[in-house]
This record gives structure tokens, C-alpha cells and sequence, in this order.
């Protein structure tokens, strides 16, 4: 076990090194400026660019820029400085994960729950009257785009309704994030409900299944303990690389909903073509990716005994 | 998973021989046997999910060609005078004012019909760019194996890291003239993974057939091996991954053109993002693109799960 997570994370090493060179690349190689951004229309005098530039290490070639980050990064905990505000890259972290950590969170409680519980009433009724009205509302829920989800819930319960706030002022308020995590949370609420319901329907017809239930346990066990068991692993792991994506790909969301989190962050700084910002949360992004992945991997264990790691 | 057992080498010769290498010679063919496709077009036509995704494919794809059709409203010709306080006339049916007018007096129904060359382009061009690279990229790691497999499979492990919006959204920030080969371009850059993935552990599987070992014994070249061997085997999954994420790579182009990052010119995505500034006092603007959008995604997310099911032995 702990040789495997060793090697695991070994290995995670040269994924690290290709993400962040890879986004280190996309931002410094096309064009843009971030330095030129600070002026307006009429630009900075050459030697106030030439010196900022200097100062924040952009006349320097790109691999040695990557190579001084990355010592950075790894020996001291910097992550380079936001150029636009001049504050240190941790602090703009420091403010923005815990928000989007809040709403990620919300969103992964929304899906695993309803997810698994619609998945295992469809499984159960595999190809009855509620199966295929739980296909249909799934693949509905998977088409329609999250702006577009996210518009409709704002013009029904915010500004119809009035039930809810139509955007996001203090993010610790549960009934503030209800909606965003709610939006965020759709599409994978409906792929985690397919993924269940085929495992489901698939092993409940299982061998151990028949002996669960013709030792007479009560359906409650049977559908609890043996088939959920059996069932989790595929679900397991659509969850696990959910989590990145939860993070990451809230750049809609909020942005819809005004929160100051990772994504609005991530648009700012694509926009300003800040590149150690967006390095700097691409690489946290990419070890929670990371470090999801191998947790998923270590479940497997629990979830199926017949899996060891040695 | 294709399953290996049911489909039969297509080339009669090949096959006798073989089958005289593996040692057991089938008896006389029976008359009649379905192969993997057979059996599955067979189920597909009497799927309505497959019907009803089909129609709305084909009417879809006819807008596109021949939008002159559906409608003789220019898309991009805009009269103030026409501005976004005219609701629609929902009795017009057809017609420049069927779905009222965009806060530029431009006729939302006109831009809705002309909107649907933007998404099927970059659906379609985006699916096959990334089925090529992707199949290619899996085929090579899965059938080759040892240090190559490590070090493609790292490399797509790189690109599978990088979220995939996120990766879009940078790639597409530099460039000022968005055309559709421009975000088809940066769609693919990042989503050819999933196919890798999908392709790689397909072709593990079927290299392990013996009919690959028989045919490698008989000394066919390697091209040989993988593309008339192992790729027909391989499809399947493939195919299936390829089609769902055809809808997804529409819905992705019109939430990148959402954020402003998305094609010049009309597209769904435009026209949702102009609308959503005006949605207390204009709804429709919006309304009847994202209407479109989500019909759209959904044909094709229905005909990836049709075909899913047709295809996947064990879902019978």
C-alpha cells in the first residue's frame, strides 16, 4: 500500500511538470503583453515597460522563466506576484479557493446524493416507466448548457419568485450558493445517475445478488450493502475527476452569479494574460485533479476487496 | 467493449487461413450470421430514441446547407427602428417577426435559422479532428505498448489535467479573428484525450485475440494489423464516445462564445450572451437560441445513447 502510493505519486511528477509547462507555454508564447496591459490606450514610456518587464522577469527566455517559477513554487511556497494588483499570488489564492471550496462542495453534496438515489431508482426499475423518465430528464439535464440553466433559474426564482438572491454577495450563506452550486451541479447530478443506474441494472442480476436474497436478507441490505457496494466503483471514479472539474470549470457559474471565487479569478487573469496567476491556479487546480485521482484509486481497495495494492 | 468473439474477419481467404493456423477449422458457415453491425442496426431502427434524434439531425443539417429555406431575412441587417421593445408576433409563423427582434432590430428568427451553420460546424469539425488524433494516438499506445504507451499515455495525461474550458478559453484569448477553424482547432487541441483513453484500452483488449496473434504468425505487416485487424474491432466504443461528445463540443462552442471567447459572426452563443443583458425586459432574444441550442444537443446526445445501446452487447 504505501509502496503503491509512492510510486503513484512519483509519477504524478512528470504530469505536474507538462501541465504547468504546458499552460506556462499557452500563456507566454501567444501574443499579449501583461506589462502593456497596465497602460491604457496611449501605452507606458519604453523604459518604464522595459524595467517592469525586467522587474517581473519577462525579458528573460521562456524556460528560464519556467525554471525560476517552478524553483519558486516548490523551495519557497511563491507563487510569483499578481501583476495587475502587485500582491502576492498566494494571497489571491488565499481568497478565491476557499469561496469556490464552499461552492464545489454544495454542488458535489447536490450530485452524489440525488445522483446516486435517482440512479438506484432507475437501476431497480431498469426499463420501466421510471427508468425511462429518469433517461429522459438526465439527458435534458446534460444538453442544456449551464449560462443557459443558469439564466433560467435567476429569471424564475430570483426574479419571478423572489425566492432566492440572484447573486452571490457573502458566500459562507448557504441559501446565497443554493442556486449556483445548484447550476453547477447539473450536468455531472445527471452523468453520476447513469453511471449508477447501468451498474445497477447491470448487477442486479448478479449471482450474489440471488444468494443475498434467497438467504432471506432484508431488501434494504441486499440493495444497500450488496449491490451498492458492488455498483459504487465506476461512480466512484466519474466523482473523483468530477471534483477537478468542480473547481475548474466554474468559470460560468461564477461568473453568472458575481462570486469571487477560482473561476472568476481564472477569467480575470486570462483576460490580462496574467500568466503566474493562472499558472499559479492551474497548478492547484491540477493537484487537486491529482491527488482526487489517487484517492479514487485507494477506494477501490475498500470498495472491492479483491483489489490490493501492494 | 466490442465483443471480440462476434465479428468475423470480413476477408473470406484471410479468415480460412486463419482459421486453419488457430487449428479449428469452423465447420460449413451457417447461412445467416449478423455481425456486431448487423445486430445493431437491427436494434437502432427500432429505437424511438434513435428516430426521433435522427429527424431533428436531419432537419438540422438541412438548415444548415440551405438556411435560404427556412427563411429570406438577412441575419446580420439591423433596423433601430425595429429596436427590442417589439415583441414577437407568435402567429407569424415563418416570417422576420415570427420570433420578434434583438435589441439591434435584427430579426431573432433569421439569426436562429443562420446560427445553425456556426454549431454543426464546429460540432462536426471538432468530432472528427478529434477522433483522428485521438484514434491515431490511442492506436499507437495501445498497440505498441512498453515506453511509447508511457510516454503517450503521460502526454495525454498532460492534456487531460488542464481543464478543459480553462485550456479552450486560454488558446482562444490570443487569437483576435475567431473563425470556425480557429475554435475547432482550439476544441480539439484539448479534447482529444477521451478518445485516446477510450481507443487505448479497446485496443489492448483485441490485440489480445487470437486472430491478431494468427494474423502477426502469417506475417502481416503491422500497418495491416492495426488498421484491418484491430481498428474494426475497436469502433464501437469509439464511436459511441465520438457522438455524445459531438453535442458536448456544441454546447462548449456556445458557452465559449457565452464568455466572449467564441466564433465571430452569428452563433447561438452570441446571440444567448447579448440576450441575457436583456433578459428583464426582452426574454425572447435569448429564449429562442438557447430553445435551439438545447434541441440541438440533445439529438445528438440521443443518438450517442441509442447508439450506445445498440452497440453494447450487454445492455440487451
Amino acid at each position: 500500500m504505501g509502496r503503491y502510493v509512492a510510486r503513484r505519486l512519483l509519477q504524478m511528477i512528470p504530469v505536474f511538470i507538462g501541465t504547468t509547462l504546458l499552460i506556462f507555454l499557452m500563456v507566454y508564447a501567444l501574443p499579449g503583453d501583461p506589462v502593456r496591459g497596465l497602460f491604457g490606450d496611449k501605452g507606458g514610456s519604453p523604459q518604464v515597460v522595459a524595467q517592469l518587464r525586467h522587474q517581473y522577469g519577462l525579458d528573460q527566455p521562456i524556460l528560464v522563466q519556467y525554471w525560476h517559477y517552478m524553483k519558486n513554487m516548490v523551495l519557497h511556497f511563491d507563487f510569483g506576484t499578481q501583476i495587475a494588483s502587485g500582491r502576492p499570488v498566494t494571497d489571491v489564492l488565499g481568497e478565491a479557493f476557499p469561496v469556490t471550496l464552499r461552492l464545489a462542495a454544495l454542488a458535489f453534496l447536490i450530485e452524489f446524493v440525488l445522483g446516486l438515489v435517482l440512479g438506484i431508482v432507475a437501476g431497480l426499475r431498469a426499463g420501466r416507466l421510471t427508468d425511462n423518465a429518469i433517461l429522459l430528464v438526465t439527458l435534458l439535464l446534460i444538453s442544456v448548457p449551464v449560462f443557459v440553466l443558469g439564466y433560467i433559474l435567476k429569471v424564475v426564482f430570483a426574479f419571478n419568485l423572489n425566492w432566492l438572491p440572484p447573486n452571490v454577495n457573502d458566500s459562507t450563506n448557504i441559501n446565497e450558493l443554493l442556486m449556483p452550486a445548484i447550476v453547477l451541479a447539473t450536468a455531472s447530478l445527471a452523468y453520476v445517475t447513469r453511471l449508477t443506474r447501468t451498474s445497477i441494472a447491470e448487477n442486479r442480476r448478479a449471482d450474489y445478488i440471488r444468494t443475498a436474497v434467497a438467504k432471506g436478507l432484508p431488501k434494504r441490505r441486499v440493495v444497500g450493502v450488496h449491490l451498492m457496494r458492488n455498483s459504487l466503483i465506476p461512480v466512484i471514479t466519474y466523482l473523483g475527476t468530477d471534483i477537478g472539474a468542480l473547481m475548474g470549470g466554474a468559470v460560468v457559474t461564477e461568473g453568472l452569479f458575481n462570486i469571487q471565487g477560482v473561476g472568476g479569478t481564472i477569467y480575470q487573469s486570462i483576460a490580462r494574460r496574467e500568466g503566474t496567476t493562472l499558472v499559479g491556479l492551474v497548478t492547484v487546480l491540477v493537484i487537486v485533479y491529482l491527488l482526487a485521482n489517487l484517492l479514487v484509486d485507494l477506494l477501490y481497495a475498500v470498495l472491492d476487496p479483491r483489489i490490493r495494492y501492494a | 467493449m466490442p465483443d471480440v468473439t462476434k465479428t468475423v474477419p470480413e476477408n473470406a481467404a484471410e479468415e480460412a487461413a486463419v482459421a486453419a493456423v488457430g487449428g479449428a477449422l469452423p465447420g460449413p458457415k451457417p447461412e445467416k450470421t449478423r455481425s456486431l453491425w448487423g445486430d445493431a442496426w437491427q436494434d437502432l431502427r427500432r429505437s424511438w430514441i434513435f428516430i426521433v434524434s435522427s429527424v431533428l439531425i436531419v432537419i438540422l443539417l438541412l438548415i444548415t446547407f440551405f438556411p435560404g429555406w427556412f427563411t429570406g431575412v438577412d441575419p446580420t441587417s439591423g433596423d433601430l427602428a425595429k429596436h427590442f421593445l417589439q415583441k414577437p408576433k407568435l402567429g407569424n409563423v415563418g416570417s422576420a417577426d415570427w420570433l420578434g427582434y434583438d435589441q439591434q432590430g435584427r430579426s431573432v428568427f433569421a439569426r436562429v435559422i443562420y446560427g445553425t451553420r456556426a454549431s454543426i460546424a464546429v460540432g462536426f469539425g471538432t468530432t472528427i479532428t478529434v477522433t483522428l488524433v485521438g484514434g491515431l494516438v490511442g492506436m499507437i499506445a495501445g498497440y505498441f505498448g512498453g515506453v511509447v504507451d508511457s510516454v503517450l499515455s503521460r502526454l495525454t495525461d498532460v492534456f487531460f489535467g488542464i481543464p478543459f474550458l480553462l485550456g479552450t478559453m486560454v488558446v482562444l484569448n490570443s487569437f483576435q479573428n475567431r473563425t470556425t477553424w480557429v475554435v475547432i482547432g482550439a476544441l480539439s487541441f484539448f479534447g482529444w484525450t477521451q478518445i485516446a483513453r477510450v481507443m487505448r484500452g479497446a485496443v489492448i483488449t483485441t490485440k489480445q485475440a487470437d486472430y491478431v496473434h494468427a494474423a502477426k504468425a502469417l506475417g502481416a505487416s503491422t500497418p495491416r494489423i492495426m488498421f484491418r485487424h484491430i481498428l474494426p474491432n475497436t469502433l464501437a466504443p469509439v464511436i459511441v464516445v465520438a457522438t455524445i461528445s459531438l453535442g458536448i463540443y456544441i454546447s462548449a462552442e456556445a458557452t465559449l462564445s457565452y464568455l466572449g471567447l467564441g466564433l465571430n459572426g452569428v452563433s447561438w452563443g452570441n446571440d444567448i450572451s447579448d440576450g441575457g443583458n436583456q433578459i428583464r425586459v426582452a426574454q425572447w432574444i435569448m429564449l429562442y437560441p438557447s430553445i435551439m441550442l438545447i434541441i440541438t444537443v440533445l439529438a445528438f446526445i440521443m443518438l450517442g445513447e441509442a447508439v450506445r445501446n445498440a452497440l453494447d452487447p450487454k445492455m440487451r
